[in-house]
């Protein structure tokens, strides 16, 4: 698993690092996108949809930014 | 070169208003309400725009009143409706998707401890019905429903029909403003609200309010507008918005076959030649002329200024290009991707050579935006 951290960066910042670092991880394994753009939590999902990889939910990192976990599936 | 394609945040005033308004400032400039011939000549200026208005939306004249602008009449709806039944007493439900204008006046209602209920959305914008129904069954005190004719940012008509076929001598609310200028009047509502910006008008707003229908106004006491609206009503504007929404019935139906297949075209076009975009809201059951999509990988405020400087005038749902940085609401509540939206909504003045020359530059408008994120090849 690999955290980004998204912090300050507005949207499309985070999908953007997200798409760059999913192929980072093994197929199967979890890419987490720690941001606190109100954007990103629709686009990481809509992302993980036009993309083919699985939206796996949402938990607050330690700070409360949310952290969005993708699994690749590809 | 370039169009103006954001009909659905108000069009170029109507030659007809410009007429209708310039006349009115000279012969309905006194107070309608006084007893002297120059304010009797007020008022049959204003009792006609309230016919005609009337008569376009299927409506009596004295359930008609003039407000300030769209998001005035929006507001005494839905708060004047709240009022009507028990004021912090009542329940009102709306669905995710309408106006913030309505969110907002729900929150109002919420502020003053009144119960509201938000209805979600399926992926294409579309109330569920029974979903509708069973929050207006479950109200706890009078229940008061607020739902849109179509919606305002993807297109998406509501079953307005249905769900007023299901909640019996429920108030319904229906937010109009994106539909009168460009489909079928809605048929069932207790109370409704346009905005004249849509078809032609100057910045007026429609407030009607069906005869029974528990309301009484959001506003301190004032006997203008059947004690509806407070205030002298801005007579030249309101006679120029009734008699651009005349001009515009006539040839709406002819109008809004020519749309829609421009739309067709957009949603088809847009699919084939821009890689990696979703087109929003339902194909077929939609407003005729208004069509959004939303591209990976793009800055939605970066996009509006490449279509613009390409000519072209749209709008954007993309947090970036909100005042609050926060996405649609209505996107969310779709689960649509909210970055690179753009929203497209055509009008009389948009010709299909517009729209040709619209799709011909938007793939070249995409891509640089994406080159310049560093977006190439992800």
């Amino acid at each position: 698993m690999i955290t980004l951290d998204c912090r300050g960066r507005r949207c499309p910042l985070p999908i953007l690092e997200l798409a760059r670092h999913i192929a980072d991880v093994d197929v199967g394994d979890t890419v987490v996108v720690e941001a606190d753009d109100p954007a990103a939590r629709p686009d990481v999902q809509a992302w993980c949809r036009m993309r083919g990889h699985t939206y796996v939910g949402e938990a607050p990192a330690p700070d409360g930014t949310p952290g969005f976990t993708v699994r690749r599936e590809h | 070169m370039g169009a103006h394609l954001d009909a659905a945040s108000g069009v170029a005033l109507h030659p007809i208003a410009r007429e209708a308004m310039l006349a009115a400032y000279d012969d309905g400039w006194a107070d309608p309400d006084r007893l002297y011939g120059s304010a009797r000549r007020a008022r049959v200026l204003l009792d006609a725009a309230r016919s005609a208005v009337a008569e376009v939306i299927g409506a009596r004249p004295d359930e008609v009143s003039f407000a300030a602008n769209g998001t005035q009449a929006l507001h005494a709806a839905v708060l004047g409706t709240v009022a009507g039944n028990r004021g912090s007493a009542a329940h009102l439900v709306h669905s995710t998707v309408e106006h913030s204008a309505v969110l907002h006046a729900a929150q109002a209602h919420a502020a003053s401890g009144g119960a509201v209920s938000a209805v979600g959305v399926d992926a294409l914008a579309r109330v569920d019905v029974e979903a509708f129904a069973a929050a207006v069954a479950a109200a706890a005190g009078p229940a008061v429903a607020a739902l849109q004719a179509a919606n305002h940012e993807v297109g998406t008509r509501q079953p307005l029909d249905a769900a007023a076929a299901a909640m019996p001598g429920v108030p319904l609310v229906v937010d109009a403003t994106q539909t009168l200028a460009h489909d079928a009047v809605p048929g069932p509502w207790s109370v409704l609200a346009a905005d004249a910006r849509t078809w032609g008008g100057p910045t007026v707003g429609v407030l009607a309010v069906r005869t029974g229908t528990r309301w009484r106004s959001p506003y301190p006491a004032d006997d203008r507008e059947a004690g509806r609206i407070p205030g002298v009503p801005n007579l030249p504007a309101i006679v120029g918005a009734a008699a651009a929404l005349r001009a515009v019935e006539v040839g709406r139906d002819v109008e809004a076959v020519r749309c829609a297949q421009l739309v067709d075209r957009i949603r088809a076009e847009v699919q084939r030649t821009v890689p990696d975009v979703e087109v929003l809201g339902d194909p077929v059951d939609r407003l005729p002329h208004l069509v959004t999509f939303s591209c990976l990988y793009v800055d939605g405020e970066a996009l509006l200024g490449a279509l613009d400087r390409r000519g072209f005038a749209v709008s954007s749902g993309s947090s970036c290009t909100s005042s609050t940085l926060e996405p649609s609401h209505v996107l969310v509540a779709m689960g649509a991707l909210t970055s690179g939206n753009i929203r497209v909504s055509l009008h009389h003045g948009v010709g299909s050579a517009d729209v040709d020359e619209f799709l011909t530059v938007l793939p070249g408008a995409v891509a640089e935006v994406r080159a310049r994120l560093g977006a190439d090849g992800l």
